[in-house]
């Protein structure tokens, strides 16, 4: 814990509230410089559907009161801000009487668990696979295999993810195509609910690992090799340590601190990019939902998720950040 | 001839024992190069005895940290020991196999390498580079045992046991290199190499680090090859000093006996070249090694620069012969005496 000053810990928590803060603002300002209003947005939409609605106005005008959109601005502003700290995001437009916190917490641990399960093993293979790459002892036939399981990394992974149910769900009949949990389970820690998940989680994980990987691979490949010529390796080496030590205390040991940094610089989009996947597998997550709010113009909906998945990125970013002091003993000093 | 340093030098110095613990013959190492094998290490034969500290000397680029490392079988890629013997205990280190390479490494031979400020590894505390370095060799230390050894050993160096637990960032460029120097002797090695251990640091600094050595040397009787430029400290230092010049050994002699009539003309323009406030002299060696290591002219290595120059150096290459008593030299000046 040698780096982990309190200045330091201070300084990230208060980066973490200003990035909240700042994307709570955004998210506030943006649909209000769009013309019209979400309310008008909506009721002309509906008047559309339905041919001719009675009281239009009416409605409209008790709807934004309902959603806290009739004070003066900074009224609103600072209502937002109270309801989003309390995590209270009002109701949603197109769903009405669902509040949209609840609809986003039934979908969070979904998009929790597909995320971290497939980052964390997108991160672990990508970086195991890319040390035995650039580790010259390691024999040369494995060295030329290891690049075959990098083949997927350039295709998009909704594309692999199409592939995937295509072959494993239609043809083989192996997997679920879609869903996170078989209809008629009841939710809770029973196995064939338990089963079930795993199930249908392997082929969205799969695409998201199989495409990512290459990505931790190639920077860790690199990194082993510039990593080699430090001086450092080779006084390992005229120490008489064993290559597996060497390999692992000096090589991958410090090779790895890039790669979190990376890690943490690259949640924002591994975030974002998990909407596909959602859409693709119909998996109940907040990219599923984000989709689905897109689609109908929820946007209290739309609010909330943003701002969820600014709140989890912020929070996965301070969870690396103070993990890196940990790992790396000189940051503290250079930042 | 000048003597600069040799007043510096006490005659009567021991210089080690008779038991030969180092023994190079023929060593040739040479890096591949596109345009050809730049030689590097070209046909080097020396001893090193119990006891005593060795300086290698020479300009930069002459190849002696080359080698230093072909001596712990260390040279990097493209480099590679094309011929020589390495004898250490009898044991020849050119044709041991990994695992008893490994054994040899630092139990017999340790180093204090070129580059001691980035020769610790940046995300491991000291105490952790010292201990692994020990526990490699002698298997697991109860935790107290190895805490006491690796704080006597830097006691030993003049490091405060503060140090123990500290990363190197935290650490002086002068404390680095004195963890280096604890870290060579954990094991109580027949020979350290230490390749230009305090040329990265300020003159003050530099004396420190050089009298720990010399102290060092005196406690645990380990032999030394102490590689550098800087004349005074080798002076201050060593017992022998071999010249190397363009991959070749061209002389070796004790300190006292080189200062005072260095023999080889490339040894008399290295001595002339010291600075002294006493006189002012112009610089007599102007440039850096003339010929391309990948061609070396047929003859001596030093033919282009020499002033005494025959037709005979043109093509009879010189071998390092001893012309008096602890004084070898490989040059045609001398060999009719
Ligand atoms: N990787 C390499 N490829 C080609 N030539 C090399 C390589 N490494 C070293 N050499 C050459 O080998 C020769 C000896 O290098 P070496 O590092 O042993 O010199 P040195 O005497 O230790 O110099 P210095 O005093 O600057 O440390 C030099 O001429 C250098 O150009
Ligand atoms: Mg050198």
């Amino acid at each position: 814990m040698a780096g982990l000053t309190p200045q330091y810990v201070l300084r990230r928590l208060g980066m973490f509230l200003l990035t909240i803060w700042l994307g709570a603002t955004i998210i506030f300002i943006i649909p209000r410089l769009a013309p019209g209003d979400p309310v008008a947005a909506m009721v002309s939409r509906l008047t559309a559907q339905a041919g001719y609605i009675e009281n239009s106005a009416e409605i409209i005008a008790a709807w934004r009161e309902r959603f806290g959109l009739d004070g003066p601005l900074w009224v609103q502003y600072l209502a937002y801000m109270r309801n989003m700290l309390t995590l209270d995001m009002g109701y949603s437009l197109s769903s009405f009487p669902s509040r949209v916190d609840e609809m986003i917490f039934s979908a969070l641990p979904w998009t929790v668990g597909l995320l971290s399960v497939s980052t964390i093993l997108s991160f672990l293979a990508g970086n195991a696979i890319g040390a035995l790459m650039g580790w010259p002892r390691v024999p040369r036939w494995i060295r030329a295999l290891l690049p075959t399981s990098l083949t997927f990394t350039s295709i998009p992974f909704f594309m692999l993810g199409i592939l995937l149910v295509y072959l494993f769900a239609y043809e083989l009949r192996w997997l679920p195509p879609t869903g996170a949990y078989g209809r008629g389970l009841t939710p809770g820690w029973n196995w064939p609910f338990i089963k079930s998940v795993i199930e249908h989680g392997i082929l969205p994980v799969l695409s998201i690992v199989v495409t990512s990987m290459g990505f931790w691979a190639l920077g860790m490949r690199g990194m082993i090799i510039t990593n080699q010529g430090e001086d450092y390796m080779i006084l390992a080496e005229a120490k008489g340590l064993r290559p597996s030590r060497i390999f692992l205390r000096y090589g991958v040991r410090n090779s790895i601190l890039p790669q979190v940094t990376a890690l943490a610089l690259s949640l924002g989009g591994i975030a974002g990019g998990s909407t596909l996947v959602e859409y693709i597998f119909a998996y109940p997550g907040m990219g599923y939902l984000l989709y689905q709010g897109i689609v109908n113009t929820d946007y209290t909906l739309i609010q909330g998720i943003v701002f969820m998945l600014i709140l989890g990125t912020a929070t996965a970013v301070l969870i690396l950040d103070l993990l890196l002091p940990v790992l790396d003993p000189r940051i503290s000093y250079e930042r | 001839m000048s003597v600069n340093f040799a007043h510096e030098i006490d005659e009567r110095r021991p210089a080690g024992t008779d038991q030969v613990v180092l023994q190079v013959e023929g060593l040739k190492v040479y890096y591949a190069t596109p345009t050809g094998d730049v030689r590097a290490v070209d046909d080097v034969t020396f001893q090193i005895r119990e006891g005593e500290i060795v300086g290698l000397v020479g300009e930069s680029g002459c190849g002696k940290t080359t080698t230093a490392m072909a001596i712990l079988r260390l040279v990097q890629s493209p480099g590679r020991i094309v011929d020589g013997r390495i004898l250490v205990d009898d044991v020849d280190i050119a044709r041991l196999n990994e695992r008893e390479l490994r054994q040899i490494r630092w139990t017999k031979i340790s180093l204090i390498p070129q580059g001691a400020m980035n020769s610790l590894n940046p995300v491991m505390r000291i105490k952790d580079q010292i201990g692994d370095a020990i526990e490699t060799h002698e298997g697991r230390q109860p935790r107290q045992a190895l805490k006491e050894r690796i704080l006597s050993l830097l006691s030993t160096v003049g490091l405060p046991s503060r140090v123990y637990k500290m990363y190197p960032h935290e650490l002086s460029g002068g404390m680095k290199q004195r963890v280096c120097i604890a870290m060579a002797i954990a094991l109580n090695p027949t020979l350290v190499i230490a390749d230009e251990p305090t040329s990265a640091l300020d003159v003050v600094v530099q004396r420190v680090v050089g009298e720990t050595l010399l102290d060092v040397k005196n406690r645990l009787g380990v032999s030394m090859i102490l590689i550098g430029h800087d004349m005074g400290l080798m002076a201050q230092l060593v017992d022998r000093i071999a010249v190397m010049y363009a991959g070749h050994l061209v002389e070796l002699a004790d300190v006292y006996s080189l200062f005072r009539e260095p023999l080889h003309p490339y040894t008399q323009l290295l001595i002339d070249s010291i600075p002294s406030i006493k006189e002012r002299k112009p610089l007599k060696l102007t440039e850096g090694i003339t010929h391309d290591l990948r061609n070396p002219p047929p003859g001596c290595i030093f033919q282009l620069r020499c002033p005494h120059v025959t037709d005979k150096c043109r093509t009879v290459v010189p071998p390092l012969l001893e012309v008096a008593p602890s004084r070898e030299v490989a040059c045609h000046l001398y060999y009719d005496a």
